[in-house]
């Protein structure tokens, strides 16, 4: 059998029965003398085409857990040269794969085995789908004459992630490896981004076929539009000029283009103040006087007030979710809607929108900057100043105001651990209640730096994500803040952490409840607090020592800022248990269905 | 109810895609009144028909949704340029002696073919538009049918006159 393989010329039939991998994986890799030049390129398995193509698309770290399914692959991993970071969990692995992502701001990968190994990336798929992240996710598969058998640790994975991948594959045939990987990667972060499964049956990664590098894929049927229509963006400068009271929306977008450079400009030449969706923030400088921090259900009063006054709404990589608009009908009613998308499918989806453009936030922010540079703007600044004073009476009404008694608030350990790092850190959360005081109170002031499962709410998210963060950017300080429902979701990822040596910082921001649903059981359902008290919980600091990791707890006011500097200096992951006001609320609050300016205050 | 659009489809005949787009009617609440898929003249390609209701907003996303699926080629609305949309059906209908006349009757003003007779039941193929078929199965309604399977329609957009 191996012989024949050495004897193909060209491209052969494939080789994929069983057997022939054990005994044709000695010929692979000393196929030099064999291959006659010019005809094909090595004998390789599927498993070692894998390895090759990962390197040749820049891949250097691989999150992931092994089983029977990808014991091929783990085998050729063993010698590659690439890191892997050995998760506890699959979920964990995904979201540490994104927080890499977003971190590094490059394709992340995940590989996990067959069946549970693949549905326990579910979740973190559908979380990257939802906030448009690349990810290249590889799942084992049984063999493929297995496949339909209900086999041992057999799952349709490919049938199950199709509603929230960018695009899946299922590789039957060893000889479209090295094409499918390579179109996994470009539809990946190509476009709006998003996640990429790849379905790897065992026999095909230890089949072998002549290898040869796949060019740049072409698909007849996947073409996004980067260069904006000129007559829009003109349209677009054009309502920029006129506007009286204009505002801009910044989104995950701006973050995923590298936008962000060309909205400060665009924000400070024409005196524009920018507000931001959980995902945008830090695509403008959180701490900028023009900022009005974030919009929606939990945003600023300023920002609030401020869609619903503006007369033109300029948004940027952003998709008017739910949590954002309050009810439509009434959201921005006084503005027209311009909206700048790479999807179309964005456009017009939840609100009627006057001027869309399709295309990359940055190159079209690039070329509105470009017609602007022809334009006289001297008495911009001067026409802006009605705008800017009435939004500073919304300022000063200061919704995020809290009032630090005796027991700790956790915003003030949010307020605290922005002072103390000087808004430097690289910020992942949870999901509930902390997260939201996190994009209140840890203004963000860069890009890629604010890392949260904003379309899916996961919760679990924070820890796994800050691994992967803290591996991208070994030199940055990387904090989750967290809660203590969602810490326990995925705290097993502590391990991973001690384990790689990566010392990410977890806050548990911990009142003993789900605190968001107990907010809304206490707002809307009459204090009924059903299944939302978290009465026995671990001692997170005899934890954080369970697993080799440093713990210390803050139970009094006094008592923050001396375990913020103690947590922040030691080295290694540390966990901060900061004992919390327990019936805290998130303000201001828009009831779901309402408008964005009917909030509830403190 | 919403106005009824007819779309056609081009897509990559590989396994799943007939899955993807069914799944995204289904996954984010689009209508599907009927579907005909089959291969095209292509190499590697398929040709969809499906027949959807929706408001111009849904129809609007439903475009965009299809299109943005990396399997789907070209996406065409036939409501609004002249298309011909036919469907077939085969109708098991039940005889009887004094209804074999009025039956095959109907079959030729109706322009359909009796494909399979037993003593009991005429089995017959009409091809046309939803007008056509509706109303002969009205008709043949009260001599009893046994059987009815559709294909659901089928369509392309007509050429351009020259000329």
């Amino acid at each position: 059998m191996p012989n024949r393989v050495l004897n193909f010329k060209g491209k052969g039939p494939k080789e994929n029965s069983k057997g022939a991998a054990s005994q044709g994986a000695p010929e692979a890799g000393q196929d030099g003398q064999a291959v006659k030049k010019g005809t094909a390129g090595p004998v390789m398995t599927g498993a070692q085409i894998l390895m090759r193509m990962l390197k040749e698309e820049g891949v250097d770290t691989v999150f992931g857990y092994p089983g029977g399914a990808v014991l091929d692959i783990y085998d050729e991993l063993f010698r590659s040269g690439l890191r892997h970071v050995l998760a506890r969990h699959e979920q964990g692995a995904v979201h540490a794969a994104d927080g890499y992502a977003r971190a590094a701001h490059k394709t992340g990968v995940c590989l996990v085995t067959s069946g549970p190994g693949a549905t326990n990336t579910v979740t973190g798929v559908a979380s990257a789908y939802a906030d448009s992240i690349p990810l290249v996710v590889f799942t084992g598969q049984v063999p493929t004459r297995l496949i339909g058998n209900d086999a041992f640790q057999e799952v349709d994975i490919v049938g199950i992630t199709r509603p929230c991948t960018k695009h899946n594959y299922l590789v039957s045939d060893v000889e479209d490896l090295g094409r499918i990987i390579r179109e996994a990667f470009h539809i990946a972060r190509s476009g709006r981004p998003g996640p990429v499964l790849v379905d790897l049956p065992k026999d095909v990664m230890a089949a072998q076929c002549r290898f040869k590098m796949p060019p740049d894929p072409k698909l007849r049927t996947y073409n996004p539009t980067y260069e904006p229509n000129m007559r829009q963006v003109a349209k677009v400068v054009q309502l920029l000029l006129a506007s009286e009271r204009p505002l801009l929306f910044s989104g995950g977008g701006v973050v995923l283009s590298g936008a962000s450079e060309e909205l400060r400009k665009l924000a400070r030449r024409l005196h524009i103040p920018v507000t931001m969706s959980l995902m945008g923030l830090g695509t403008y400088p959180g701490t900028d006087p023009l900022s009005l921090g974030m919009l929606g259900m939990h945003g600023t009063c300023r920002a609030n007030m401020s869609t619903a006054h503006c007369d033109l709404l300029v948004g940027v990589g952003v998709r008017f979710d739910d949590r954002v608009t309050g009810r439509t009908e009434t959201f921005a009613s006084q503005a027209k809607i311009v909206h700048i998308d790479i999807d179309p499918t964005s456009i017009r989806k939840n609100v009627p929108v006057h001027t869309p453009v399709v295309g990359d936030c940055r190159i079209t922010l690039e070329r509105v900057n470009e017609l602007l540079d022809k334009e006289d703007l001297s008495g911009v600044g001067e026409k802006r100043q009605g705008w800017l004073s009435e939004i500073e009476e919304w300022r000063r009404g200061n919704a995020l105001a809290y009032e630090q008694a005796e027991t700790i608030k956790p915003q003030y350990v949010v307020q605290r651990l922005h002072a103390l790092t000087n808004g430097e850190a690289i910020i992942t959360t949870e999901v509930g209640q902390n997260q939201m005081w996190a994009a209140q109170y840890y203004h963000i002031d860069k890009p890629n730096q604010f890392i949260t499962s904003g379309g899916l709410g996961v919760m679990g998210f924070g820890l796994p994500a800050a691994i992967g963060a803290q591996v991208a950017r070994p030199g940055k300080l990387v904090v989750d803040v967290a809660g203590d429902g969602s810490i326990q979701m995925n705290i097993q990822e502590l391990a991973t952490a001690v384990q790689e040596g990566l010392p990410v910082k977890v806050c548990i921001l911990n009142n003993g409840y789900l605190g968001m649903v107990r907010q809304w059981q206490q707002l809307f359902y009459d204090k009924r607090y059903s299944q939302t008290r978290m009465e026995v919980a671990p001692d997170f600091v005899k934890l954080a020592e369970a697993y080799g990791a440093t713990g210390f707890r803050a139970t009094r006011v006094e008592e923050v800022d001396r375990v913020l500097k103690k947590g922040l200096e030691t080295p290694g992951p540390v966990i901060m248990d900061f004992v919390v006001d327990r019936e805290e609320c998130v303000y201001p609050m828009v009831p779901a269905g309402k408008s964005i300016t009917e909030m509830l205050l403190v | 109810m919403e106005p009824k659009h007819v779309l056609t489809i081009t897509v990559d005949n590989q396994a799943g895609v007939l899955s993807r787009v069914v799944g995204l009617f289904s996954g984010r609440g689009f209508n599907i009144e009927s579907l005909c898929v089959a291969e095209s003249h292509e190499p590697g390609l398929s040709h969809m028909t499906i027949v959807t209701r929706a408001n111009a907003a849904v129809l609007e996303q439903i475009e965009k949704q299809l299109n943005k699926l990396v399997n789907v080629i070209k996406v065409q609305n036939l409501s609004d340029v002249p298309a011909v949309c036919r469907e077939m059906a085969l109708i098991k209908v039940r005889t009887r002696p004094e209804t074999r006349d009025e039956i095959l009757r109907l079959v030729d003003i109706f322009r359909c073919k009796v494909v399979d007779v037993t003593a009991e039941h005429y089995t017959l193929e009409v091809t046309g538009d939803e007008g056509k078929l509706a109303a002969l199965v009205d008709l043949l309604k009260p001599m009893g049918i046994k059987e009815l399977a559709r294909t659901g329609i089928t369509a392309l957009s007509r050429e351009k006159k020259t000329n």
